[in-house]
């Protein structure tokens, strides 16, 4: 019954994207509503998907070598992927129709929707993979729609780095999660998940093996979900219109990283030292992306840390072994964080693409219902009860309490830098004094960008509590030890928010400068030299061997020999092409000759 | 129908030759071979059986057992589609040519009916002799109609290209007198057979030619030099033709002859293969990454990417052997757009400098869609064909010679294959973001898209790589018993 329902969830934004891509370039109304129109369906598609008991989908093959290798195009429908489907195409399509206000005054939207609709494909493709080749394809689909998206002002240089860079760190990442793949596949003889599953305790594989496997795994994860030492490309992914970093770089394709992780638990969890790294990169990026967060002066920017902060979260859940954790995170997540970006947006079309804080103030009173519910969604984010971030939050702090002191330590502390710089955020954007003339003249949103963000607003309230959250996801077991962590937690976020509301009360500009911060720990300048004096030299290096010793001299020199000397000067010097066409006639011949008439 | 598909280009170039309109006897000759060639593939039928199909032969010197054979399997039949498609994209990307635009045209053709002529032989001489025939218009293409250096250049790939034969001559013949002199055949099939009987040593002999041979008409690491200053020499057309469809000639001699006749000798040359194919794939990258003109670039990509259809091929199993051959289908597309595209740039801008270039996507959005296609076909995005064979490659490579819980040449091999594949995403993503992306240059502001008549052949590209892309399956189907069947008679001891 209705085995074709995730088929058509699946295919039908790639339809979308051809159709615009083939027929509707011109036609840039008809675009923008093709795509809509697909996204919504795609969502109500999915949510009777939900509604169905253990629905089939007949799978079809992509490559098959009986035997050895059968890549299938299989569904893997259970709770997780539906809900996570649920996510995807429910705040894809608020932010399809937000684009609409967005993108309205700009140039090549048809190839900003058929973008959005291929993202979907590719992002559903993910979602409801069963096995590790098709999600890897769709994984790359995502990272290739994400370089567009990012480098949809193509024409300004900032966004075409922003969108290389994000393309060739993930590329990184899946040169690691490839080889993983291999590295699992060869044991098991299987790339699909339940067949991995059922094999791998019979396999013999030594700790070792096991750890790098699952480890070069999780490199996949931790390029596309942003951690560290792979989180550089995201906060310059921001170049991308607002929508595509609400979208693509909030709420989906940075989760998919998290999602693929909770798909193969049983890979990553199958070796503890790999968990102890992944709980630890997890932490890091955390603390690291919420230090650097206090310092940024971009609205964008300050958002784009806080993902890679909460993205750190749920890593951390991942690497303390509770998928339930991470999901629950990655739930409540979507909807904040989508919903602080359109937000961002609202606020930055208004002001003519300015996206410097201290350039706005005072903004309250102009657009109101996007200060009420950016507010709502910082609450969310800064986890105070009883928003939803609140909930999840404290399940992953609960978890790392019962587990690591050290982590859950760090984790406090994250929670109220992440309180300090919302409140920061808040404080400067929304009250005291417009700042600028732009900001004076500014207009609330059309229904159309508002509309989505106070459907987002009203599931970042729902989206924690219990009575909601478990018709969709199954949740974290609570224990006895939680009275302590949600007051510690809430201890820090009010400290947090205190101490960022009276540093930052009526200041017109920064206090503090720490240049460590506002340089991003230097990783990125660090990179850049790590590449220079590395592949870049090693590429200099090669193509000056290659020019001035293979070329000029082991060519010359062989050819010589081979030739013979004089017969090469001859022909030189009779500097006629047509000596050598003479030649290879001569070497038919001798071909005839040896073979024929011998 | 196979005498039609092969001789139909090399009447029409004689016609051409002769005082046939040019370009419309060229197009109308190639667009016919396309047609043929898609009606062969749909109704070829895969089996391990009776490999080749479409098959005839007549004697020529019957006293010297010399026929001429012909027949197609699922290996040959991929490389005379990549062929066709191919030769209409680049017969129709030739616009008016200023001198001898009789020859040029018949050149094109030429070169595309020894392409398909070799691949349809099922005999040694005529596999060698059709082969020669191609090479010999692409020279005259490069010397005669090139840009820049290109006497320089059309002599290097002619010296270069007349030794890689020359050495394949030699183990051909070695190989051939090697066998009695009652089993002497030209039939490659029957070759298979009398060859199983060579000693081991003779076979090492013979294959270490044959891989230097076909290695050097492939440009296999360290005989790639020519490659790259031919193809930003050659004009467009003939850049396409031989980076797309002739340089394969080589990898498929090795994959048609010499891994299956001496397969001792390929076992034991392994090692070096793998050699010299890492320096294809990391060496060679590094090298692409430092080019600065995009023609260059483009030339050692092509080098490079061989390095994987290299890989696949020395896996020496059913799955990286089909990889290779969907590989060499999937690269052949993707070079050809992109010298295509590239080559229009050129002659809009005047130059292919990436210093100088840039934001040309402005002026020129759909160039810079098809190129986007190209350089992701190249750089593995999955969706496009180039992913299709690489991954079965890779796969392919991975599995060879397992062992559990340890890495072998084999697994670091892939690993570094593997790094390649971020290797090439560096320089075909520096290179489009050079030249379509970021600032247009002011003197390019009134450069003009791609003529609608153009967008055809680029759109029949394009279509090619999402078919293979997307439905990888008619291919392994088709290819895949070929490699079976060498495995069907395992070699003796």
């Amino acid at each position: 019954m209705n085995s074709l329902l995730p088929w058509f969830i699946l295919l039908l934004p790639l339809a979308s994207a051809s159709v615009i891509i083939l027929f509707t370039r011109r036609f840039k109304r008809v675009s923008s509503f093709i795509s809509v129109a697909t996204a919504v369906a795609g969502f109500v598609a999915s949510f009777l998907l939900f509604r169905q008991a253990g629905p089939s989908a007949a799978p079809l093959t992509w490559i098959d070598f009986p035997g050895v290798f059968t890549v299938p195009l299989g569904f893997s429908l259970d709770g997780l992927s539906k809900t996570m489907l649920l996510v995807v195409t429910g705040v894809g399509s608020l932010i399809h129709i937000y684009s609409l206000g967005y993108m309205r005054d700009e140039e090549g939207q048809s190839r900003y929707f058929a973008a959005l609709s291929l993202f979907m494909f590719a992002m559903i493709g993910i979602v409801l993979a069963n096995n590790f080749v098709m999600l890897f394809i769709f994984w790359e689909l995502v990272g290739f729609t994400s370089y567009v998206l990012i480098g949809h002002w193509f024409d300004r240089d900032a966004a075409a780095e922003a969108a290389k860079k994000a393309f060739l760190t993930n590329r990184v990442g899946d040169f690691g999660f490839m080889l993983g793949i291999l590295m699992i596949w060869m044991p098991t003889r299987s790339i699909v998940f339940q067949d991995i599953e059922a094999a791998m305790p019979q396999t013999g594989l030594t700790p070792g093996y096991l750890t790098i496997a699952a480890l070069l795994i999780f490199c996949g994860a931790a390029a596309k979900s942003a951690q560290f030492p792979l989180h550089v490309w995201l906060p310059d992914a921001m170049e991308g219109p607002t929508p595509v970093s609400a979208l693509i770089h909030a709420a989906t394709m940075v989760a998919a990283g998290v999602y693929m992780l909770v798909r193969v638990a049983f890979i990553i969890q199958a070796s503890p030292d790999a968990l102890t790294v992944i709980a630890w990169i997890g932490t890091i990026t955390a603390v690291m992306a919420a230090l650097i967060a206090t310092q940024q002066n971009d609205i964008k920017k300050i958002l784009a840390y806080s993902t890679l902060s909460q993205l750190g979260y749920m890593v951390m859940a991942v690497g303390l072994a509770s998928k339930e954790a991470a999901m629950f995170h990655l739930f409540t997540h979507a909807f904040f964080k989508a919903l602080l970006f359109l937000g961002a947006g609202s606020i930055i079309i208004m002001l003519h693409h300015e996206q410097n804080i201290w350039k706005m103030g005072g903004l309250a009173r102009k657009l109101p219902i996007t200060f009420l519910t950016f507010t709502i969604g910082a609450l969310a984010l800064m986890g105070c009860p009883p928003f939803s971030g609140f909930f999840s939050k404290d399940a992953i702090l609960a978890l790392a309490y019962q587990n690591n002191p050290w982590i859950f330590a760090v984790g406090l502390f994250t929670a109220f830098l992440t309180a300090f710089y919302v409140t920061r955020l808040l404080v400067v954007v929304f009250l005291g004094k417009p700042r600028t003339a732009e900001a004076q003249g500014g207009d609330e949103a059309p229904l159309v960008m508002t509309g989505p963000l106070i459907i987002l607003a009203a599931f970042s309230v729902l989206a924690g509590f219990a009575f909601f959250a478990q018709r969709f996801l199954a949740l974290p077991q609570e224990t006895e030890v939680s009275a302590v962590v949600p007051a510690l937690a809430t201890l820090a976020m009010v400290g947090g928010v205190g101490l960022g509301f009276f540093i930052y009360r009526n200041r017109t500009g920064e206090r503090f400068d720490i240049a460590l911060l506002r340089h991003r720990f230097y990783v990125d300048e660090f990179y850049s030299w790590l590449i220079d004096s590395t592949q870049e030299a090693l590429a200099r290096l090669s193509a000056f061997i290659d020019r001035w010793i293979i070329d000029a001299g082991v060519v010359r020199g062989a050819s010589g020999g081979a030739w013979g000397a004089g017969a090469i000067l001859r022909l030189v010097q009779v500097g006629n092409l047509q000596a050598y066409v003479f030649l290879f006639g001569l070497g038919i011949v001798v071909l005839i000759y040896f073979t024929v008439f011998r | 129908m196979l005498y039609l598909i092969i001789f139909t280009p090399i009447v029409s170039a004689i016609l051409i030759l002769i005082g046939a309109p040019a370009r419309k006897m060229a197009l109308l000759g190639s667009v016919f071979v396309l047609g043929l060639t898609l009606l062969a593939f749909a109704f070829f039928q895969p089996s391990s059986r009776y490999p080749f199909q479409y098959n005839s032969s007549f004697p020529i010197l019957p006293d010297w057992k010399l026929n001429f054979t012909i027949g197609l399997d699922g290996l040959s039949l991929v490389m005379v589609l990549l062929s066709a498609i191919v030769t209409v994209a680049a017969v129709w990307f030739t616009g008016a040519i200023e001198k001898y635009e009789r020859g040029f045209y018949a050149c094109l053709l030429f070169i595309s009916g020894g392409a398909i002529g070799a691949f349809a032989s099922l005999d040694l001489f005529f596999f060698y002799a059709f082969h020669e025939l191609a090479l010999i218009p692409t020279f005259l293409l490069i010397g005669i109609w090139g840009s820049g250096n290109r006497n320089a250049a059309a002599w290097k790939i002619t010296i270069y290209l007349a030794i890689g034969s020359f050495i394949l001559l030699i183990g051909l013949i070695l190989l051939y007198e090697s066998i009695p002199a009652g089993a002497r055949t030209f039939e490659i099939a029957k070759l298979k057979t009398a060859a199983a009987t060579l000693p081991p040593d003779a076979q090492k002999n013979i294959y270490l030619l044959l891989l230097i041979g076909f290695g050097i008409l492939v440009s296999l690491f360290p005989f790639h030099s020519w490659a790259a200053e031919a193809y930003a020499s050659a004009p467009a057309p003939a850049a396409m033709l031989h980076a797309g469809v002739l340089k394969k000639f080589g990898l498929y001699g090795l994959l048609r002859l010499a891994w299956p006749l001496v397969p001792i000798g390929a076992h034991y040359w392994t090692w070096l293969l793998v050699l010299l194919l890492l320096g294809n794939i990391i060496y060679i990258g590094l090298v692409t990454i430092a080019q600065k003109k995009l023609d260059w670039m483009l030339g050692y990509s092509s080098v490079m990417h061989m390095g994987y259809i290299f890989l696949g091929f020395a896996s020496s199993n059913v799955l990286g052997l089909t990889g290779a051959a969907v590989l060499m289908f999937a690269h052949g597309i993707s070079i050809a757009l992109l010298f295509a595209i590239a080559g229009e740039v050129r002659k809009r801008t005047g130059t292919l400098d990436f210093e100088e270039l840039g934001g040309l996507g402005k002026v020129m959005p759909f160039a810079g869609l098809a190129f986007g296609f190209g350089a992701f076909a190249a750089i593995g995005l999955p969706g496009l064909a180039n992913f299709a064979g690489e991954i079965m490659i890779f796969f392919g490579a991975f599995a060879t010679d397992w062992e559990l819980n340890r890495f072998h040449m084999f697994q670091i091999a892939t690993v570094l294959g593997l790094w390649g594949v971020v290797i090439s995403a560096v320089y075909m993503l520096r290179a489009y973001r050079r030249v379509f992306m970021g600032t247009l240059n002011g003197r390019d502001k009134n450069v003009i898209d791609l003529r609608r008549s153009l967008r055809l052949p680029v759109t029949l590209l394009i279509a090619a790589t999402v078919w293979i892309g997307f439905f990888p399956q008619p291919f392994v189907q088709r290819i895949a018993p070929t490699f079976r069947s060498y495995f069907n008679t395992p070699p003796p001891p």
